[in-house]
């Protein structure tokens, strides 16, 4: 489906990049050796000559310099999932430099060389957990050319055939006694002309790819404090802005009075934003006791001001007519729903949810001297920002100079399709008229009111059962907001439905032979966005419930009633079935304890969990999960144990007690940890992982943690209390 | 204006008294391994320690802190703390980082008290240090890891 996005996209994302800028600054570290792909498969420049002699524009992977430190440049955003680690070990496992000499920075660009190709290369971008998978060829070959490019150099300093000069550690060697350091060799190798082809290591010679053993390059800077986020960048002159934004969303500013704000020590200025009032101060907390004598008064003429109470009536009502648009016919679900012998009928809530990243968002802007705007965030859809902040600052997009920095968390957050706070950064410097740096930081409560919440949604589910319990038609009727629509992502939207409302849902893989899953999308004022695993989260709670709740009514083992619905689709069944042995599925549990198991594809990747839990005064502990997943071909097995954990981690907390609801007027009811309380250690499971050997493509684990793990919950749940979970979280579901 | 000793050394910081430590170590001294994360001691990312106690340092003012002891992330030194952060670090505990510092700062405090914590014990004493990333299970294990290293 991503290739469709290409159209809508590229008018948007077309915009000629700073490169160029980037290109002066890797050019200036004289001696070193950059490599990347542009028309031609690699340009390496050194002494500057071969880039001023390229006809195209000039794009790099990375850059070796004379120290031998290697600096890997990601056209994937590292949010913490590991992606920064994953294309090091790309590159690494075919350049062979010292893994202690190797960091990574993010870049942007040439389309050419960043565009994400599981997206069609149309946009560079971070999502969908395809970070591994559109870099898993291009990082790799960008080492092996840099390494070519080096034995080459040494060859000729030491007159020796470079098919016997070996790389490893960041050391050349021949047998026959000469060595130097890859720094030593990267100026004269950067003068060397580009291999025409460039051969890639076998699977059974890679050291790195698939090696558990290998650690993160960046976990010592994320013990000690050193690791820089966007809230860390200090510029010199640089302030501090707050930001006052409507309380109900849609309101715009009417009126504000700032003079006794402006009165106070360490306040520069208050200024008007098209997106609310900016409190510029010298520092934090100067702009924050600042932001408390502002008065502002609201236009409410266009705001959402329905309660979430409100909004969720008008969804039950929809639920129960015909959908809008159907995502996926087969058979007549009708018609055999009509002949079944049984029915099952269930309908869901499921609430917005916030992303609750631990950094709130922020961004730092600067207008330097030359016209030249430099901007510092999480970039998660760098080129589409550049283009945006350009537009908010009326210059031309070669102007703006992107800093992509490490984030506290984004989970889908800092990936806007309309630059957030990125364009407002924009917007208060230009406000404050370019006279400083200014980094606009947002509180919790800015951060949990923002919006662009993981949409709520209805689910309504009808399954028919024969006369043998088999399962023979099954309805789906989805209702909730479009993600996409009004973005430049709309391409996803295709015949009236958006593939992120559906997802998980349309491409059930159960063999039933009447099927109808239909959407009806729903206009509401309030922001939506894509949250970890996006439609999965609840399309996989609302099927894998469900045919839970089937599989009880019928008189059928889960697990066997899956794995017969299963039979042409392995790579699900293996691992549900693997998931079930670890877990020990079949045993006698203790007094009180109950399984469940789920199991759902996102994003290319399979993973089923069973999870063990106790009910104390109507309250769920959970124990112990374990879970399977299949990602195709791994580079970072504790990566990916650490994602399925902490995926593990994020979905248990949306599912037992997170809601983000809109009260009376339309006014967001949270604002900060004590009333949206995301997963503590308390109720952490012990979480084991397995992880299924595989030769399929690299796929995803960023998000695939995340669905099954409610309903896994959620049907341990039912099986101890009788009561199936349609209302989520837990905290609500369990009362009604 | 308030003085403040923090990791071994006075500033004297140009703020009010009601200024939350936390933007002093960070905005006026430029400290930056403290972080923000919810200025209402909710989520344990300003984690510092005052005189060895673990403390959220967005709920303390510095008008308060005469003759107080801070230590940052960036001044914690020691057996202890030099333990959690390998441990940390040969278990890839961190996803994100951003909350990290003050899981160490809740650790090594943990860990100074209670040189063999339970499960319960560190589910007690951590539990006020949101990670959104959930590396809680590689959190605990960094825990009896460091446990088992110092004992050794």
């Amino acid at each position: 489906m991503l290739p469709k996005i290409i159209e809508h996209l590229a008018p948007a994302a077309s915009v000629e990049t700073t490169r160029r800028g980037f290109l002066m600054t890797a050019g200036a570290a004289a001696g070193a050796l950059v490599v990347g792909f542009g028309s031609s498969p690699v340009r390496a420049a050194g002494a500057g000559a071969a880039a001023a002699a390229a006809p195209e524009p000039f794009d790099a992977y990375l850059k070796i310099a004379d120290d031998g430190t290697v600096t890997v440049l990601s056209s994937q955003f590292d949010m913490g999932q590991g992606s920064y680690n994953g294309l090091a070990t790309l590159v690494n496992e075919e350049l062979g430099a010292d893994w202690s000499k190797i960091t990574v920075e993010g870049a942007t660009g040439d389309l050419k060389l960043y565009g994400n190709l599981s997206w069609g290369g149309a946009v560079q971008g971070t999502g969908g957990s395809s970070s591994i998978t559109t870099s898993f060829d291009r990082y790799r070959k960008a080492g092996a050319a840099a390494r070519m490019l080096l034995t080459e150099a040494a060859a000729k300093e030491w007159n020796l055939p470079a098919s016997e000069i070996t790389a490893k550690d960041g050391v050349l060697r021949h047998a026959s006694g000469p060595s130097a350091g890859f720094g030593e060799m990267a100026a004269k190798a950067a003068q060397l002309p580009v291999p025409k082809t460039i051969p890639l290591k076998g699977r059974d010679d890679w050291s790195l790819i698939g090696n558990a053993d290998l650690r993160r390059y960046d976990s010592r800077a994320k013990t000690d404090g050193t690791h820089d986020f966007t809230i860390d960048v200090n510029l010199p002159g640089m302030l501090t802005a707050v930001m006052i934004h409507p309380p109900k969303f849609g309101a715009v500013v009417k009126s504000f009075d700032a003079s006794k704000a402006k009165a106070m020590k360490g306040v520069v200025d208050v200024v008007e934003t098209p997106r609310g009032i900016a409190v510029v101060g010298e520092h934090m907390w100067a702009a924050l006791a600042g932001r408390d004598a502002v008065a502002v008064t609201w236009d409410e003429t266009k705001a959402e001001t329905r309660s979430s109470a409100q909004i969720m009536a008008g969804y039950h009502k929809a639920v129960e007519q015909a959908p809008q648009a159907v995502a996926r016919t087969q058979g007549d679900a009708a018609k055999a729903l009509a002949g079944a012998v049984k029915t099952v009928e269930a309908t869901f809530d499921f609430p917005y949810l916030a992303h609750a990243a631990m950094e709130p968002l922020n961004a730092v802007a600067r207008m330097n001297a030359d016209g030249t705007l430099e901007i510092w965030g999480g970039l998660q859809l760098p080129g589409l920002y550049q283009g945006m902040v350009a537009k908010a600052a009326g210059i031309d997009p070669t102007k703006v100079v992107s800093h992509i920095m490490k984030t506290g968390g984004g989970f889908g957050r800092r990936g806007t399709p309309d630059g957030d706070v990125i364009v407002e950064a924009v917007m208060v410097a230009k406000a404050i008229g370019y006279k400083a740096p200014v980094k606009v930081q947002w509180t919790r409560e800015n951060d949990m009111r923002g919006g662009r919440y993981r949409p709520a949604y209805v689910h309504k589910l009808t399954a028919g059962l024969d006369s043998d319990g088999n399962i023979v038609a099954w309805k789906h009727h989805i209702v909730g907001q479009s993600i996409v629509a009004g973005t430049p992502f709309q391409g996803l939207i295709q015949n009236g439905v958006d593939q992120t409302s559906v997802e998980g849902a349309s491409n059930l893989p159960y063999a039933i032979p009447n099927m109808q899953v239909g959407l009806t999308t729903m206009k509401v004022g309030v922001p939506p966005l894509w949250w970890r695993a996006v439609g999965s989260t609840h399309t996989a709670y609302a099927t894998e419930a469900f045919l839970d709740q089937v599989a009880a009514e019928a008189g059928k083992d889960p697990l066997a009633l899956r794995l017969a619905l299963l039979k042409d689709h392995p790579r699900h069944a293996a691992v549900l079935k693997l998931a079930a042995e670890k877990a020990g599925w079949d045993k006698k549990l203790p007094e009180g304890r109950f399984m469940g198991l789920a199991v759902h594809e996102s994003f290319h990747s399979y993973v089923a969990h069973v999870a063990e839990i106790s009910m104390k005064g109507g309250e769920v502990k959970v124990h112990r999960v374990v879970a399977a997943v299949d990602c195709g071909t791994v580079v970072n097995p504790d990566t990916v144990k650490a994602q399925i954990e902490g995926g593990t981690g994020f979905g248990l907390g949306a599912m037992l007690a997170e809601e983000l609801t809109l009260g009376t007027g339309g006014v967001v009811d949270q604002g900060n940890y004590d009333t949206y309380t995301p997963l503590r250690i308390s109720a952490m499971p012990k979480v084991e992982v397995h992880i299924l050997p595989s030769t399929e493509p690299p796929t995803g684990v960023g998000e695939p943690g995340v669905p099954s793990i409610g309903p896994a919950v959620a049907n341990a749940i039912r099986r101890a209390t009788g009561k199936p979970i349609t209302t989520l979280p837990l905290t609500r579901g369990m009362q009604s | 204006m308030p003085k403040l000793n923090i990791n071994g050394v006075d500033h004297q910081v140009d703020g009010p008294a009601d200024m939350p430590l936390l933007w002093a170590i960070r905005d006026l001294v430029g400290l930056t391994g403290t972080k923000f994360g919810c200025g209402q001691a909710l989520c344990g990312a300003c984690t510092v320690h005052l005189d060895g106690y673990p403390t959220r340092s967005c709920q303390t003012f510095i008008g308060d802190l005469e003759g107080v002891k801070i230590t940052t992330i960036e001044g914690l030194d020691g057996k202890v703390a030099e333990t959690v952060q390998q441990v940390w670090t040969d278990l890839d505990v961190p996803q994100c980082g951003y909350c990290q510092s003050g899981q160490v700062m809740a650790a090594v405090a943990l860990l100074t008290e209670t040189p063999k914590p339970s499960d319960e014990d560190i589910d007690a004493a951590l539990d006020g240090n949101l990670c959104r990333c959930a590396t809680y299970h590689r959190i605990r294990a960094g825990v009896h890891e460091a446990a088992r290293r110092l004992e050794a």
